[in-house]
């Protein structure tokens, strides 16, 4: 038998199931925002690498942590935007 | 309740499940593509990360957003006429 069909699954079993899904998800999207940043910020910020993460290298990183976020966003409701005009185009 | 009636309780159970994974699915899909846009984006639009995201940059990623979204569309549209075209010519 299928062991995701939910006959076997009492409510309860079903809403954990839902919630870790969610979560999953949310965990995965953290992660690759985290991976992005490290990327994006050490490619920016850390021109020269040398023997410590100097202030001025600091202070970039979190400028660039922020701006990075922000871009996000903007990014993200841009795309929604779009996704609604190409719906109603359909 | 009748045997009947559980089978039917179980069934909408299920289908409720299944369009949970679904939207679920289609969310972890929207992200990574947001994520996607605004590495490309982020490469195109921002020079150095300053206090805040200033105006230009953000028509630069709104912009960049659009039309990566036209290009894909282009090329989709185009390969595919390219695709009939040589099935068409066997």
């Amino acid at each position: 038998m299928n062991p995701l069909t939910s006959e076997s699954l009492t409510d309860k079993e079903k809403n954990e199931l839902m919630q870790q899904i969610k979560q999953e998800v949310a965990v995965a999207n953290a992660q690759e925002m985290l991976s992005k940043m490290t990327e994006k910020c050490f490619k920016k910020c850390v021109i020269k690498p040398g023997t410590s993460l100097d202030n001025t290298e600091q202070k970039c990183v979190a400028m660039c942590m922020d701006r990075y976020m922000d871009a996000f966003h903007l990014v993200s409701k841009t795309y929604s935007t779009r996704i609604q005009r190409e719906h109603n185009r359909m | 309740m009748s045997t009947e009636d559980i089978m039917e309780g179980s069934k909408i159970a299920e289908t409720e499940l299944q369009e949970f994974f679904m939207a679920e699915k289609q969310k972890a899909q929207i992200q990574a593509q947001i994520h996607e846009f605004n590495d490309i984006c982020w490469e195109k639009c921002i020079d150095k990360p300053g206090v805040k995201l200033d105006s230009r940059t953000e028509t630069c990623l709104t912009n960049c957003v659009d039309r990566f979204i036209d290009v894909s569309l282009l090329i989709t549209n185009r390969f595919a006429q390219i695709l009939q075209k040589s099935v068409g010519n066997m």
